[in-house]
């Protein structure tokens, strides 16, 4: 149930513009990686090329190759709704589908699938919001609306509905950014237990939370605005942190720029 | 109600002097800089100072503005209680002379003596129409939309979204003389078809003539509110939330079924509005459907036989000839056509306010 994801070579350009370039970078599987960096420097933007959220965008694409467990995402022959059921994603801000009721919202990625018996969506969604700690607090009141829940809730009922089709990779895009630090703190724990299952990737601004729930951290930077974004040191989080190799990485982690 | 005005007044003009403002007129304000001793407290030490709270002001720019907001609102219930009034006398002498069943008999003879008519036919008419124009324009119409707002290139959407804009601008009667004079034989040339291999169907029987038919009426109606159908829909498909689109596609959902997961849903409340719109243009539309229909009183579901007739076009066809009592009994039929569409609205309503709790939360 996770996958090691690695990327070699990886541009990506948002049209005429080099958004990052060749990155390179293997992640393990059941790890928790943070992609670190001043804004700017691509690391949103790499995370979108793991899913193929990237090409979304009108003029946006993605070169170099990209695998998880050594299938090539990009081939030519991948179906890429297949892929983004494999490679889930969080978003930035909480997103749940507001015309939804909190189970509606849980099962929507099943259904998407096909799934169509009641038992089995009822227990698909109960084994979700369990895993993202929220049976407890919605348990009954699952028909009301998602957008009704409170922040916190929402982005824990947003990873309930990532995790609910069983995806081996497990993306997330700043997920605490909108959010107080106890529901921070709630998500941060979820990540722990996430994963025992799941292969992690989680962008983030806040170095803090880098540092707590992440097993390697990877550091993103640009020269100046306008130059693509490009790794400048991957490592295990406690070295990154404490006893970095690059000198940049040290100036970032230290606060001396970004 | 009576303190939200001051707030507002004091955010609108920067309230920078709040224990001052407080209680002044929006326009007031700016003067107090200058003569804030003589003006505001009489022997106070001026701003910020003590003594007595001045007293409400009792005439003001903020109450004369109140006073005009609340005689625009008013104008609009004088207006329809006017027309409701009138439209209620002018019937009541015609209804009374009516010797046969308003509500049933199938007929329009008001001028004769003594004067019999009734509404059903036109009614029955009416709704007809409108409902099989909905049929076929509602479905074009959010497939026309969805194209634009979500496959084509934003280029070639806007054009086109500027092309059925133009559509719109069209006036009702050239569509009309248009479906007379040319949609006609297309339509008469299929009915013909659609008669002779599906007559079993009770819609398409009947032996002719074809031509001047519902199906005729109906089909101008409906490209007639395929514009805005069209253009409010696709504004209502724009606003879907990325952040929704986004969700859905990151679950692995084709463009399709990410219209179905989060742009349909979020859009409904929209979509209800943007088809009553539609179907309130169909049943009050008169010159194209006193054109294109056979003018006759019977209620008949066929489709493909000429005749056919509806309130508006039966008040625009018999105005001219009508005597008093005439006019009296085609004003009855405008206030059985406007509680048609009451009935229609207040439907819509019910049906927007059924899930209020999740569009609500969309908003």
């Amino acid at each position: 149930m996770a996958k090691r994801v690695s990327a070699s070579n990886v541009t990506a350009y948002y049209g005429g513009f080099k958004a990052i370039e060749n990155i390179n970078l293997t992640v393990e599987p059941k790890t928790v990686t943070a992609l670190i960096g001043p804004s700017g420097c691509g690391k949103s933007t790499f995370l979108r090329s793991i899913n193929r959220m990237h090409e979304v965008l009108p003029g946006a694409r993605v070169e170099g190759s990209l695998t998880i467990d050594d299938q090539d995402i990009y081939d030519r022959d991948v179906d890429v709704t297949a892929v983004r059921r494999t490679i889930g994603m969080v978003f930035q801000r909480p997103n749940p589908f507001p015309t939804m009721s909190i189970f509606e919202n849980v099962v929507a990625g099943l259904k998407l699938n096909g799934v169509r018996k009641k038992s089995i969506l009822e227990d698909a969604a109960e084994k979700a919001l369990r895993a993202a700690n929220l049976w407890g607090e919605v348990k009954d009141r699952l028909a009301k609306p998602g957008a009704g829940l409170s922040g916190g809730q929402q982005q824990r009922l947003c990873i309930a509905r990532t995790i609910a089709v069983e995806p081996q990779v497990v993306l997330m895009d700043e997920p605490c950014s909108a959010l107080d630090p106890i529901s921070t703190l709630a998500i941060e724990d979820l990540m722990f237990q996430l994963k025992d299952k799941f292969t992690i990737i989680i962008v983030t601004h806040n170095m803090q939370q880098a540092a707590r729930v992440s097993d390697r951290t990877a550091f993103f930077s640009i020269e100046k605005t306008g130059d693509p974004g490009r790794l400048i040191e991957y490592d295990n989080t406690q070295k990154i942190f404490s006893n970095p190799s690059v000198k940049k990485t040290e100036d970032y982690i230290t606060g001396r720029f970004g | 109600m009576g303190e939200t005005p001051h707030r507002s007044a004091d955010a609108g003009t920067g309230g920078t002097r709040v224990t001052q403002s407080h209680e002044w007129p929006a326009g007031a304000s700016a003067r107090v800089a200058e003569a804030p001793v003589s003006t505001r407290s009489p022997g106070g030490t001026g701003l910020g100072g003590g003594g007595a709270l001045p007293r409400n002001r009792k005439f003001g720019a903020e109450r004369a503005f109140r006073g005009l907001t609340m005689a625009a609102g008013t104008t609009v219930l004088v207006i329809i209680v006017a027309i409701a009034a009138f439209l209620i006398a002018k019937a009541i002498p015609a209804l009374r002379a009516n010797t046969a069943s308003f509500w049933t008999f199938e007929g329009w003879f008001p001028n004769d003596n003594p004067p019999t008519f009734g509404i059903g036919a036109l009614a029955f008419g009416t709704v007809l129409t409108a409902a099989l124009a909905l049929l076929m324009a509602v479905p074009v119409a959010m497939g026309i939309a969805l194209f634009l707002s979500h496959y084509a290139p934003r280029r070639l959407g806007n054009a086109l979204g500027f092309l059925i804009d133009l559509l719109a601008a069209v006036p009702s009667v050239v569509f009309g003389l248009w479906g007379r004079d040319y949609l006609i034989g297309p339509v008469s040339d299929l009915s013909v078809w659609l008669n002779k291999y599906f007559s079993w169907i009770p819609i398409f029987g009947g032996d002719g003539p074809y031509g001047n038919s519902i199906l005729l009426g109906s089909l101008v109606l409906a490209i007639m509110i395929l514009p805005i159908v069209t253009s409010l829909t696709r504004e209502v498909f724009l606003q879907t939330p990325t952040a929704n689109e986004e969700a859905a596609i990151a679950l692995g959902a084709t463009r399709w079924e990410m219209l179905r997961t989060a742009v349909l849903p979020y859009g409904r409340p929209g979509i209800i509005a943007a088809v009553m719109l539609g179907l309130g243009r169909a049943l009050g539309e008169t010159i194209a459907l006193a054109l294109t229909l056979g003018s006759t009183y019977a209620i008949s579901f066929n489709v493909l036989e000429s005749g056919g007739n509806t309130i508006a076009a039966n008040i625009a066809n018999r105005f001219a000839e009508a005597n008093d009592t005439g006019r009296g009994a085609l004003i009855a039929s405008g206030l059985v056509l406007f509680a048609i569409t009451l009935i229609v609205n207040i439907i819509a309503r019910a049906i927007i306010y059924r899930r209020r709790e999740f569009t609500e939360s969309a908003a």
